[in-house]
């Protein structure tokens, strides 16, 4: 039995305030099994996006414990474990698009770069834009973009894949479209995702398993298990009125809790 | 009304034609107008300085332009080293930057007699003048630029466990190119102000040496013609800069 990917007790997170540290979620216990499709779903504020963070190593926690995959997150982010995708697609626009792909094995620790197997062209192929490699990304649309970033997260093959709000500046027909091509990219990965939303929709049509956060304090408000309605291989219609209900019940969990 | 883009042609030949009409209006209206040749000479007169006396002028462009250079490339040298060194070390900017700013507020007019009575009456002040005009605006720029990656760019390079080195080259650095090229676009003319000045008060070689003998010997067309020069001078520095940027910094 692997370990979790996700394992916290009594997690405290937030920022280091001016004065005295500002707690945004408090007393977090959250298991995720390996492999799992999350959707972390809540309002801004709720501290989401933080609690990506802690995971990542780029915030230490302020209390608590958490254990990425058995490790510390300081130990898989140093050991190329996660990859991260956020909400603005942070390629470098002096780079071409293969070149922003291959970022992850030109930098970090020589001994663990050079393992990578630069897969750049069977990922841009893999995100349908091999045609388009050597183009600069103010030449590419939102929607590219965002697939070229997801592109550079898979290349170090993470364990781990964490995505804050990836599609949140998109249109809603290029955003579902990238929904699916997203889930086709989990199967065929085998990676855990952590997938931060302020969408309901969105979260329910990814998520295996979806967690919603409220805010003041940040806390878990419901837990669901959507595998028994999508099935093994985690495909739904946005229609089905189970779905649509699985829905529904998200919305008045939001509602309760603010 | 037609408000839409000039053709290619019109927006060639548009600048030619207004820069040539007030030359010719310089050329006849103003010796009509009554203006006196020893205040304004005309164009005709200063073109014939630079036939007559070609050899005079160019004599005294290359100090000036040598000294610009020289004050160009090790002010901005030095500003972009210690922006480097500021950016990566608070404490050292916090204790330090203070005194850079106050050193700004003095007028380089009154810095350059202290510099020829420290550096002689050689080039080497006029460079020091050139170099210490450069310096301030791309220390600041530069201090600006390094600094101008997202928090998002800073995770991303801490993700993939970035090395400072890495982090410097590959972020840092190209992210401070535009606003780089920006302060070397003023500096290039400052540059050539900054010798010109340093020749003034103590020299008798280079533009401004030659500006300022013409002024006292009554002789406005050579002035006229110097003027020309060191304006000429820092078009050249400036297409060089333009033409640098073009070639670094591609996406825009």
């Amino acid at each position: 039995m692997a370990a979790p990917a996700i394992e916290t007790s009594g997690l405290d997170v937030g920022y280091p305030g001016r004065r005295s540290p500002v707690t945004v979620i408090s007393g977090l216990d959250l298991t995720v099994a390996a492999g799992t499709f999350l959707s972390i779903l809540g309002p801004s504020g709720c501290g989401k996006s933080t609690f990506l963070r802690v995971v990542a190593d780029l915030l230490a926690p302020l209390a608590g414990t958490i254990r990425v995959m058995g490790e510390t997150p300081s130990a898989v982010r140093s050991g190329r474990g996660v990859g991260f995708v956020f909400q603005d697609s942070t390629l470098l626009p002096w780079r071409t698009a293969r070149e922003n792909v291959r970022l992850p094995i030109q930098v970090g620790r020589r001994s663990l770069s050079r393992m990578i197997d630069d897969r750049s062209d069977e990922l841009l192929e893999l995100v349908g834009l091999s045609a388009l490699s050597e183009r600069l990304p103010h030449q590419l649309s939102g929607g590219q973009r965002q697939r070229l970033a997801i592109a550079r997260a898979l290349l170090g093959e993470p364990r781990l894949l964490l995505m804050d709000e990836p599609f949140g500046a998109l249109d809603e027909i290029t955003r579902d479209r990238l929904n699916d091509e997203l889930l086709n990219l989990w199967q065929r990965t085998g990676t855990t995702v952590l997938f931060v939303t302020h969408s309901i929709a969105e979260a329910v049509y990814l998520g295996q398993r979806v967690i919603v956060l409220a805010t003041h304090p940040g806390r878990i408000v419901a837990d669901h298990d959507l595998r028994p309605l999508k099935g093994p291989d985690n495909r739904c219609s946005r229609e089905d009125p189970a779905i649509v209900a699985a829905m529904a019940r998200m919305r008045s969990a939001l509602g309760a809790a603010s | 009304m037609n408000r839409g883009p000039l053709s290619p042609f019109a927006q060639t030949m548009l600048p030619i034609l207004g820069a040539g009409s007030l030359i010719l209006a310089w050329q006849f209206l103003l010796p009509l107008a009554g203006v006196p040749a020893y205040v304004v000479p005309t164009p005709t007169a200063i073109a014939g300085v630079f036939a007559r006396n070609g050899s005079l002028l160019l004599s005294n462009l290359w100090p000036t332009a040598i000294e610009a250079l020289s004050g160009f490339v090790l002010g901005n040298l030095a500003a972009v080293l210690l922006a480097i060194v500021f950016v990566h070390s608070r404490t050292l900017q916090a204790a330090y930057f203070p005194v850079v700013l106050f050193f700004n507020t003095i007028p380089v007019l009154a810095l350059a007699p202290v510099v020829i009575l420290i550096f002689g009456l050689g080039m080497l002040p006029k460079i020091v003048i050139a170099a210490v005009i450069c310096f301030f605006p791309t220390l600041i720029n530069m201090i600006r630029g390094l600094e101008s990656a997202s928090a998002s760019e800073h995770e991303l390079f801490r993700v993939l466990s970035a090395t400072r080195w890495e982090i410097f080259w590959r972020l840092r650095l190209p992210r401070a190119l535009p606003m780089l090229f920006a302060s070397l676009r003023i500096a290039s003319a400052t540059a050539v102000i900054g010798a010109i000045v340093g020749e003034w008060i103590g020299s008798d070689k280079g533009l401004g040496a030659l500006i300022i003998q013409a002024t006292f010997n009554y002789q406005s067309d050579r002035l006229y013609a110097a003027i020309v020069l060191s304006s000429l001078l820092s078009i050249g520095f400036f297409t060089t800069v333009v033409a640098a940027e073009r070639w670094s910094v591609r996406y825009r």
